[in-house]
């Protein structure tokens, strides 16, 4: 039946209705499920929404979309994966209007459209969740929400109007946000929450969202994809980035993965498995298994006594910690974001002043010691908020990567070009940054990339000691697998690490012992040998230990 | 009795001599909040201050030059959008340009006005309230300017506060590109806001010319341009505000002649000095309070070009 719709619809070739005919028989499989979500069985209902058609955009330097085609089904979840820097979000900016193509046509429900402004994109039923927000920080949710809406009586604001339609779209979706609570306080989540609202708001046909994930708890990612499950469900159709395998795996229809700027095909997910995705990506085979020596561990290197901190709003975020990172030794805090990690990095980094108790580093006190002095000392950190701690976006990626250093990239108080160059060259290399010239403006990096560039610099510098706070979030497989490597060589060489992660898994593979914080406090220490992984999620969700 | 009559001219005078101030602190609160910073303010002020001085001149109507001055307001600050808004040029090169092409061009055209006598506004008395002593020479007895631009504050803030366009206008100041991300077209705010700021602040000059000195001179504004760059800080971008700062410099500003006249034995000099010193208590003020980071809109001077993320 659908088959016969669908050539009666637009002209077909045989290509499409080889793929066609092979979603209907995987639907026949998941009668009942694939039902409930919407598309599939009734035929008219499993039309294309969004055809892109040999889309070609070359940014100076890089083609980072080379004639890439891509077709999406209506209310469908369609997953789009690929490297860091294989062009997802310029093909997605694209589709938003916010990048010209510089070849390629794109037909959105049925009609060839041509967006010049996310204006037009937002009028034809697209919305989009950015990989990095896109909200007024100093407004609160609900004017984030409304902005550049027209509710009834416009140009006044009908707050009480908007209000409404957000809580039917909450109730729907389940997808809640404190409206009146003003961005600036928000945990990236609710951030998130808040920009997924702005978009159903809109009544978005299609929604986009690039590396949701990459920010969110896995509570909060279990939380979302429920929403998008519920969303397509509903009719919506998703298109949903990501570097995880295993999430696309489990929320996904189908599946287009990209490499190097092309679509190197569109699977169906419940015919692919985490082999052939990670083969597709990345073009090799990637084992992710990892094994760290145990080294003997030294002596102490950074020691926290007794240290108390507040937070931005001014309550206090951390209450009493003390923790010790030896020599050899990785030292994994777990826990969920929040709960003071951020303030621990800043704290010992030097951004944040302590309120009470003393930080030891190699027996040197410098609870009050500058940033640069403790740079000197030999701290490096991989900050967590990598665009605004970790980069200045505008300078180049060369002047990005001698930040810490620069002074030994100079001689007699002029700068030493060649140098900077070479060493620029090296990392470029040696990291994977991919970009045309390392005199490009780190801005100009994929998401991706700019985490690879940090990296880049804070390894490099041979660190007595490093604070790495998600040095993995927003990297493809192939880097995260890098990373990992590198830290554990470090620590194989002697040298002292705190991991902060939200990955559990990622913790638990490299750590020598784990800490797990909640609420400011360390809840308890555990050996490598010991770990009881169990004991360890209850505690990070506040259970006692007893 | 003596007393209290000169508190009440004082206080009149405090609102005509900040009425300009108002204007213009208006003018340049509607561009800031749009994230374009015009340090031109004194340059487009004495504009607007000759070109409606020629205009009443000319026509013998104060209010066709109210408007001309305006106009040319709005024209030079056309030229700022272009260059800052279209071109996305530095935005304070752009404007130090404004102020040295406003101050040399009034002075070259306006030589013939030197001396002359347009016809000016002229105060009206509120009926009935101009009757009640000393309120009614101190706040209801002045040139219809004056009720405007009191008239103005509750109508902007409304605008800024409770329409959608004011919602954009700050939005397009705190993070352009999330207002571009919503289809809202920044440019076009921009563009429009520092027009529509230049047109308040041409009048402001106009009003000045045309209504408070009754006179055009060379360099007539005297500064009050980079005053009123002051006083946008010190109202933390907001019009409620502004018209408090305006007034109270007004007062300042009429103070120090009316102590003059009164006989007091300070230098003239000195008492002229006295607004510019309050101008720096008040920015070192603003950059103690400034830690509140809730005041100044976040993109303010950064010019936005869409094909560029971070
Ligand atoms: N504005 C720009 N100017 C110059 N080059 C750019 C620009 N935007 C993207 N690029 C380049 O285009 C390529 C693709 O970038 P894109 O951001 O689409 O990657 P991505 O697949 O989203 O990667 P990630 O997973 O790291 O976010 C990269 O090589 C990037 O450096
Ligand atoms: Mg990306």
């Amino acid at each position: 039946m659908s088959l016969l719709l669908w050539q009666g619809g637009k002209g077909c070739n045989f290509y499409k209705l080889v793929e066609h005919y092979q979603g209907i028989e995987i639907n026949m499989g998941n009668r009942k499920t694939k039902t409930e979500r919407g598309w599939a069985l009734q035929g008219e209902n499993s039309d294309i929404i969004l055809e892109m058609k040999n889309i070609t955009k070359v940014f100076p330097g890089v083609v980072a979309n080379d004639r890439v085609n891509l077709e999406v089904r209506r209310g469908e979840i369609h997953g789009l994966l690929g490297e860091n820097g294989a062009g997802k979000t310029t093909l997605m900016s694209i589709l938003y209007g916010l990048y010209r193509p510089d070849e390629g046509e794109i037909i959105f429900d049925g009609e060839k459209r041509v967006f010049s402004s996310p204006k037009d994109a937002i009028e034809s039923g697209i919305g989009m969740v950015h990989q990095h927000f896109m909200l007024v920080n100093k407004m609160s949710a609900l004017n984030n929400i409304l902005l550049g809406y027209k509710t009834p009586g416009d140009p006044l604001l009908d707050y009480e109007w908007a209000r409404e339609k957000i809580r039917s779209i909450i109730e729907v979706y389940g997808i809640d946000a404190e409206l009146d609570e003003r961005v600036i306080n928000m945990s990236v989540g609710e951030e998130q929450r808040v920009e997924i609202l702005k978009s159903l708001f809109r009544d978005v046909k299609l929604l986009i969202l690039d590396e949701p994930t990459s920010v969110l708890t896995p509570i909060e990612s279990e939380r979302l994809f429920q929403a998008l499950k519920r969303m397509s469900e509903k009719g919506l159709t998703v298109l949903f980035i990501t570097h995880k395998l295993r999430e696309a795996l489990e929320v996904t229809d189908r599946i287009t993965v990209l490499r190097k700027g092309r679509n190197v095909g569109t699977l169906i997910t419940k015919r692919t498995d985490e082999k052939e995705l990670a083969r597709l990506m990345v073009g090799r085979e990637i084992d992710m298994k990892i094994e760290k020596k145990r080294v003997e561990a030294g002596k102490d290197v950074l020691k926290l006594e007794n240290v108390y901190a507040r937070n931005d709003r001014g309550l206090m975020a951390l209450k009493g910690i003390s923790l010790s990172v030896r020599e050899g030794e990785i030292l994994g805090i777990a826990g969920v974001s929040g709960n003071g990690q951020k303030e621990l990095e800043e704290v010992i980094i030097g951004l944040r002043p302590v309120e009470k108790g003393k930080i030891l580093f190699n027996g040197e006190d410098i609870t009050f010691s500058s940033v640069r002095k403790r740079t000197r000392l030999g701290i490096s950190c991989i900050p967590e908020n990598r665009i605004e701690t970790g980069l200045a976006p505008s300078l180049t990626i060369e002047e990005n990567l001698i930040l810490r250093d620069y002074e030994s990239f100079s001689r007699n108080g002029f700068m030493e070009f060649d140098m900077i160059e070479a060493h620029a060259e090296k990392l470029v290399e040696e990291y994977g940054i991919k970009t045309p010239s390392t005199k490009a403006p780190a801005r100009t990096l994929s998401g991706g990339n700019i985490q690879r560039l940090i990296i880049a610099r804070e390894l490099s510098r041979n660190p007595l000691f490093l604070i790495a706070s998600q040095p993995t979030r927003g990297l493809d497989i192939a880097g995260i697998d890098y990373v990992r490597r590198k830290l554990i060589s470090l620590a194989e060489e002697g040298k002292a690490i705190l991991l902060i992660s939200e990955d559990l898994e990622e913790i638990v593979q490299i750590s020598d012992r784990i800490a797990v914080i909640f609420e400011g406090e360390i809840r308890g220490i555990f050996d490598r040998e010991n770990v009881d992984i169990d004991r360890i999620g209850l505690l990070m969700s506040g259970g006692a230990d007893n | 009795m003596l007393e209290s009559e000169f508190i009440a001219s004082l206080i009149a005078a405090s609102m005509r001599a900040g009425t300009p101030l108002l204007f213009a602190t208006l003018g340049e609160i509607i561009t800031e909040r749009s994230g374009v910073l015009n340090l031109g303010l004194e340059g487009v002020m004495i504009t607007g201050a000759m070109v409606g001085f020629y205009f009443s001149y000319v026509t013998g109507n104060p209010w066709i030059g109210i408007l001309a001055g305006g106009f040319a307001g709005l024209l030079l600050a056309m030229v700022h959008a272009f260059f800052t808004v279209t071109l996305k040029v530095d935005q304070a090169v752009t404007g130090l340009m404004l102020v040295l092409f406003g101050l040399g061009i009034t002075g070259f055209l306006g030589r013939g006005l030197v001396g002359e006598v347009a016809s000016y506004l002229q105060p009206v008395k509120l009926p009935l309230l101009s009757e009640i002593p000393y309120i009614g020479t101190a706040v209801f007895s002045h040139d219809p300017l004056v009720y405007i631009g009191i008239l103005i504050v509750p109508l902007l803030w409304f605008f800024m506060n409770k329409t959608r366009y004011g919602m954009e206008l700050y939005a397009v100041g705190e993070n352009p590109e999330a207002a571009d991300t919503v289809g809202i077209s920044v440019d076009r705010i921009r563009f429009i806001a520092v027009l529509t700021g230049g047109f308040l602040v041409g009048i402001a000059g106009a009003h000045l010319s045309l209504a408070y000195a009754k006179v055009w001179t060379d360099g007539l504004t005297a500064g009050r341009g980079w005053i009123c760059l002051a006083l946008v800080i010190f109202s933390g971008w907001m019009p409620q505000r502004a018209i408090f700062g305006a007034y109270l410099f007004g007062g300042l500003d009429v103070l120090s002649f009316k102590l003059q006249a009164a006989g007091l034995g300070v230098s003239y000099h000195f008492m002229r000095m006295v607004p510019y010193i309050f101008t720096i208590l008040v920015l070192l003020f603003s950059v103690i309070r400034e830690r509140e980071k809730f005041g100044a809109p976040s993109a303010l001077g950064k010019p936005y070009i869409r094909e560029q993320k971070y």
